[in-house]
């Protein structure tokens, strides 16, 4: 039997189609720039849904401050990175995760004694917190952000495979963490531990009483979830080759929340497909009209009030036996 | 701290927190009574700036303006409930986060179609339009006093209104017990309706009442919305009273944080907010 | 009354507001015996279950597993311990397959759930441990199914099934035959009786003719106190507990 295996056999079919066209995209998008950065971006934005469905569709915590370990991560890569070369990607990567690593667990001991409402309030509001430092610090560039002048630079003992100055082969690596983080994710659901989150987010309270100490579970996936973002942060980071303090942004939350519930919470691929979905309509609505927020706005009042299940529940129903979710 | 100085920032932490009461009660009735959280609330602060700027040109008279504001932003809060928080009622909170964060788009941008990107100004209302000095050098607006005045008036209505009246004890059973109000026989719908609009013509009014001092500019319904927030987290969930002491303490902590120590100025409430966590994480003023 | 008390309780109250709940309760459990706890509704039963279970603190008094002392610490350090609660409401994860609302009460009994790697599935163990307790309460056969897919009587089966594969020490059972019909009902009962041997009972329980069926002690309570205790002929004798509870409410309260 398939517990927390979730979804649809069509959403993973769409899955793989996906995963084969983007590897195969670079090979005959070469010439694409414009496109290969957009789609890299939107795996990046991927892997940040993908952290946040962990809390919220497989735990029930309603972060609205995950922009927090995006940005911190980003952050953490600039610091690092002199001015006329770039810094080891095994060392700022991970500088960078473990400052989210840190970041999430002391807000994760703060926000996770409280529930609900609360908690959707406070992850935001310490999200704001970290925001406001950042937009208020001259050595962190204030609002205006920083650039991240060169790239980081992969090197296995001094031996360097490739530069990720080459747009394609950062596109590559993008995709190979994409997947990784998919994998990874999947094996972390099936195992006790997932078992045991998808059960608090049912009934916390049985969980309690059969004899497990919720609270540390929800807190290693906290860190973990954080983590991960901080991971897609890095990779926003030396894309863009900048940072500002809207990668902490709330709309940064709202926009990895909106891309969770999009794909459908609780699947593991429905957040890939929320960011391809979502990323797409912007760039369809940018290249309309000025005020293309109005019309995202719509779009997200009329998808709450008619897909309450996402767009993932347009390839019909998950098989039984699955885990339970909203 | 200089006497005078210490006055002034004193009046200054009051004003700031009183206002900022305004604002966060309406929240936390919205999250008391209905089960609402309302990301948008902010941006009824804004559209309230915003109001005040336009009508205060259009009629000529800022308490005119104000008032107009106020039935406005009624209207818009009853309808809003019509046609979609009422459909929220049910639904876990993930999804009114959703919908209301869309709704924060639709308000920005529709302000930005509406009034454009720049930053207005609102006059302050002629005959305060002076300063009583305090010193030779230092000197306080009347029209801040005059408006922490109204806050206060505000919030002596607003007890009056829960404690004494039939509403009142209404709303106060609808925070509590749910089921119990429905077997009252009140039409809940209607109390929902209405709490709803209460909560956002207090946040727009806030916004009327504060434009004269703080100007009228994009986004700034944002910062006042995640700071009500702390206020409600701090003062507890559905409780007036709390938000009433909690704002008053985040004014206080924020306006002398930035003279004490300026250097973490920003993150003074969210500290205050961080204590709080660690000593009642269901704010001060925990309803039963 | 060979061994020495499983589970002992002196004094135990708990207040609400200016009520107590439960006012100075003490009270014993002896493996391989079945205490049942009676009374009118609103006697304190559940809120003891709750204090003896960790669900929520006690005001004062003590509890003790086996000469240790754990009065007000948390559920899941009770249960670790060794001491399994049913509910009385059925609280099982009705999105969960009745296997896995198992298999995840065995998983309790791992040394420890941070485990990233291997399957769930794959722990032989946990996955024996489940399948025993879904045998022992006769779910055997409803294994695949959705929880909320079973019949109330087996919702509650498998609320106990969940208790067992804890592997308690200790059970403590809130009105398992709630809302149960007559056939049901005396599954139940028999099923009971068989777990007797190996574990120290404590039952909360309104059928009266179960409860005279299966306790080998009695505990009358009402508005929070112990009205009497004793063996169940002494309890069905006594004018008190007649007055009180017995006559007026017999037989299902």
């Amino acid at each position: 039997m398939a517990m927390h295996d979730a979804q649809p056999r069509a959403l993973a079919l769409v899955l793989v189609i996906g995963l084969a066209g983007l590897a195969v995209f670079p090979i005959f998008g070469a010439d694409e720039k414009f496109y290969m950065q957009f789609l890299a971006k939107v795996m990046v934005m991927a892997i940040f849904a993908m952290s946040l469905d962990l809390l919220i569709g497989y735990g029930g915590l309603v972060s609205l401050g995950h922009a927090m370990y995006f940005g911190l991560a980003g952050y953490t890569l600039m610091s690092l990175t002199p001015e006329y070369e770039g810094a080891s990607l095994w060392i700022s990567l991970a500088a960078a995760l473990g400052v989210c690593a840190l970041a999430a667990l002391v807000v994760g001991l703060l926000v996770l004694r409280t529930s609900g409402i609360y908690f959707i309030m406070v992850t935001l509001a310490f999200a704001q917190m970290a925001y406001y430092v950042v937009h208020d610090s001259k050595y962190l560039g204030g609002s205006d952000g920083k650039y991240v002048y060169v790239k980081p630079v992969l090197s296995f003992f001094g031996w360097q495979p490739f530069s990720l100055d080459k747009l394609a082969a950062f596109y590559y690596v993008i995709l190979g963490t994409l997947a990784g983080v998919y994998f990874l994710l999947r094996l972390l659901l099936a195992s006790p531990f997932g078992h045991v989150l998808v059960g608090i987010k049912a009934n916390e309270h049985r969980m309690r009483s059969l004899g497990f100490p919720t609270f540390s579970y929800k807190l290693v996936a906290f860190v973990i979830a954080g983590v991960l973002a901080g991971l897609a942060g890095y990779l926003a980071a030396a894309l863009d080759g900048l940072v500002n303090p809207e990668l902490l942004s709330w709309h940064q939350s709202g926009q990895a929340l909106m891309m969770v519930i999009l794909g459908g919470m609780g699947t593991p691929a429905g957040p890939i497909l929320g960011a391809g979905a979502l990323k797409l309509l912007e760039l369809l609505l940018t290249s309309w009209t000025k005020h293309w927020q109005l019309l995202l706005g719509l779009f997200i009042v009329l998808v709450v009030l008619v897909f309450p299940n996402g767009l993932a529940s347009l390839f019909g129903k998950r098989k039984r036996g699955g885990a339970e979710h909203g | 701290m200089d006497p005078a100085i210490f006055l002034i920032q004193l009046l200054n932490s009051l004003q700031y927190g009183l206002l900022l009461f305004l604002v966060a009660s309406g929240l936390t009735l919205i999250f008391g009574i209905m089960g609402i959280i309302n990301l948008a609330h902010g941006s009824f602060y804004m559209i309230g700036a915003y109001l005040a700027f336009s009508l205060t040109a259009a009629v000529g008279n800022f308490w005119l303006a104000l008032f107009l504001g106020v039935l406005l932003s009624v209207a818009l809060g009853l309808a809003l409930e019509w046609l979609l928080i009422q459909r929220l009622y049910h639904r876990d909170h993930l999804y009114q986060v959703l919908l209301t964060y869309g709704l924060i788009l639709i308000f920005e941008e529709a302000r930005s179609l509406i009034w454009g990107d720049d930053v207005h100004g609102v006059q302050v209302p002629e005959f305060l339009n002076f300063s009583i000095p305090l010193t030779e050098t230092l000197s306080y607006q009347v029209y801040r006093v005059v408006m922490s005045g109204i806050c206060l008036l505000l919030a002596a209505a607003m007890y009056f209104l829960i404690q004494r009246t039939r509403l009142g004890m209404m709303i106060r059973a609808g925070a509590t017990n749910r089921e119990m109000v429905q077997a009252l026989g009140i039409n809940i719908g209607l109390l929902y309706r209405l709490v709803f609009a209460l909560g956002i013509a207090l946040a727009a009014f806030a916004g009327m009442l504060g434009s004269p001092i703080s100007s009228v500019y994009p986004g700034m319904g944002n910062q006042v919305l995640i700071v009500s927030f702390v206020v409600v987290v701090i003062g507890g969930i559905g409780s007036v009273r709390g938000a009433l002491v909690a704002a008053l303490l985040i004014g206080i902590a924020d306006t002398f944080g930035k003279v004490l120590v300026p250097q973490i100025a920003g993150m003074t409430a969210y500290l205050l907010m961080a204590a709080v966590l660690l000593w009642r994480p269901e704010g001060l003023f925990k309803r039963a | 009354m060979a061994e020495a008390a499983a589970l002992s309780v002196e004094g135990l109250v708990r207040n609400f507001g200016g009520l107590a709940a439960v006012g100075g309760v003490s009270l014993e459990a002896r493996t391989g015996m079945l205490h049942a706890v009676i009374g009118p509704n609103g006697a304190g039963k559940t809120t003891l279950i709750n204090l003896l279970s960790g669900d929520l603190p006690p005001s004062a008094g003590k509890i003790s597993l086996y000469g240790t002392d754990i009065t007000g610490l948390p559920s899941y350090r009770v249960s670790q311990l060794g001491v399994g609660r049913s509910y009385q409401k059925t609280n099982v994860f009705l999105g969960f397959t009745a296997f896995e609302n198992c298999r995840l009460a065995a998983q309790s009994r791992l040394p420890s759930s941070m485990r990233f790697v291997r399957r769930a599935l794959a722990y032989a163990d946990v996955n024996r441990a489940a399948e025993r307790s879904l045998a022992a309460t006769g779910l055997e056969a409803r294994s695949g199914e959705l929880a909320s897919a079973l019949s109330h009587g087996e919702q509650r089966q498998l609320e106990i099934a969940m208790t067992l594969a804890t592997s308690p020490r200790v059970l403590l059972l809130d009105e398992p035959l709630a809302g149960m019909g007559a056939e049901e009902s005396s599954s139940m009962v028999e099923l009971l009786k068989t777990l007797r041997s190996g574990h120290a009972m404590l039952l909360v329980e309104h059928d009266m003719d179960a409860v005279f069926a299966l306790a080998d002690r009695l505990t009358v309570m009402v508005n929070g106190q112990v009205l009497a205790s004793g063996a169940p002929a002494e309890i069905r004798a006594n004018p008190a507990v007649q007055e009180a509870y017995l006559g007026e409410d017999e037989p299902g309260g």
